[in-house]
């Protein structure tokens, strides 16, 4: 056999062989009492652009793509997500001290004016979770709110 | 007599109005203001103060975060991230079990929070802005945790209108005089002291 067949060959077989590496996935299908959105009674105009924009990496109830269960893509996405949720878990904002929810609610404004977040590298793919200037700031407005109020 | 008299009339309604002065100040009231006559106005302003307990268990605390404050100023997010590192630990050695119980709930809260302000910080070296985020929410805790564990220097409070699109920033300084942190080169002046926190 030629050397960039048996090249080929190993490499389809190690491509087909991490499919069936057991992965944990983020996807819970319950939302907790500890959501967000649960616990302040979020409007649905927000409640729908923060599951567009940022549920999927920032709770435990992600929407995933077909190809997150193609390896390793599925494996990038999760360390991904892994570290939005240690930086921010809606799921689990009822959770948080009301300090942790104030600096929660300050750093999400600030970084959503800045076009920090949604993160440019997920939004080049998911088109639909990119912010209009107008959402941004209904938005923003409601979590600036919502901070003071807490 | 009569003079003393009124001397001593004057005396207690100038003491009433800085009184008054000073709560209008701590932001409780915003009325308060409406009963002052204009010459008052003109008089000096009466700063705020408060007086925390001598205390040395913040000590490696408040001097990590005077350094980083001092890199914020001068547009140093190398050393910024450094100071931010070294606070991060000294937060981490604070010791909860020698605080009275009934504030060790808050106190856990205030340092949960500024350790992970640290931590942005310590991680932030090439994005300055970033770190001045951090380190606004950063002043707020720093300040919250001298108020219960006493400090062992006098602190200044200063506050910036213009920080983050004039929504204000504050910070702690052990000067009263301003530099300040959020803008650095740019707007260092911008600033001036809300409260002065004296140790008894």
């Amino acid at each position: 056999m030629k050397p960039l067949k048996l090249l080929g060959l190993v490499m389809l077989v190690v491509l087909v062989g991490i499919q069936f590496i057991p992965s944990r996935t983020n996807q819970d299908k319950a939302v907790p009492p500890s959501d967000f959105m649960v616990v302040n009674g979020i409007p649905e105009n927000i409640g729908h652009i923060l599951r567009t924009s940022c549920y999927n990496c920032h709770s435990n109830n992600p929407n995933y793509p077909w190809y997150s269960r193609v390896q390793p893509v599925g494996w990038f996405l999760q360390s991904h997500v892994s570290k939005g949720k240690e930086e921010l878990n809606f799921s689990e904002f009822g959770s948080y001290s009301i300090r942790k929810q104030k600096s929660k609610l300050s750093s999400m404004v600030s970084q959503i004016e800045k076009g920090e977040m949604p993160l440019s590298s997920y939004t080049f793919i998911h088109r639909e979770a990119r912010l209009s200037q107008e959402n941004k700031k209904v938005l923003t407005d409601y979590l600036s709110a919502l901070k003071d109020s807490l | 007599m009569k003079t003393t008299m009124i001397l001593f009339f004057l005396a207690l309604v100038s003491w009433g109005a800085s009184a008054q002065h000073d709560h209008s100040r701590m932001g409780n009231s915003e009325n308060s203001h409406s009963n002052m006559t204009p010459k008052m106005k003109e008089e000096p302003r009466v700063i705020p103060s408060i007086t925390v307990k001598h205390s040395l268990i913040v000590t490696s605390i408040l001097d990590n975060y005077l350094e980083l404050k001092d890199a914020l100023v001068d547009d140093n997010g190398k050393k910024a991230a450094s100071s931010g590192k070294l606070l991060f630990d000294a937060i981490g050695k604070f010791d909860l079990s020698g605080q009275p119980a009934p504030k060790q709930k808050e106190l856990k809260d205030i340092l949960d929070d500024a350790k992970e302000n640290a931590e942005h910080i310590s991680e932030s070296a090439g994005k300055i802005d970033h770190q001045r985020e951090h380190f606004e929410l950063l002043g707020g805790d720093i300040k919250d945790l001298i108020v219960i564990t006493g400090a062992d220097r006098t602190l200044y409070q200063l506050f910036c209108s213009m920080y983050n699109n004039n929504k204000g920033g504050k910070w702690l300084s052990a000067s009263d005089k301003v530099k300040n942190p959020f803008f650095g080169d740019e707007k260092m002046k911008c600033g001036r002291v809300l409260v002065e926190i004296k140790v008894k």
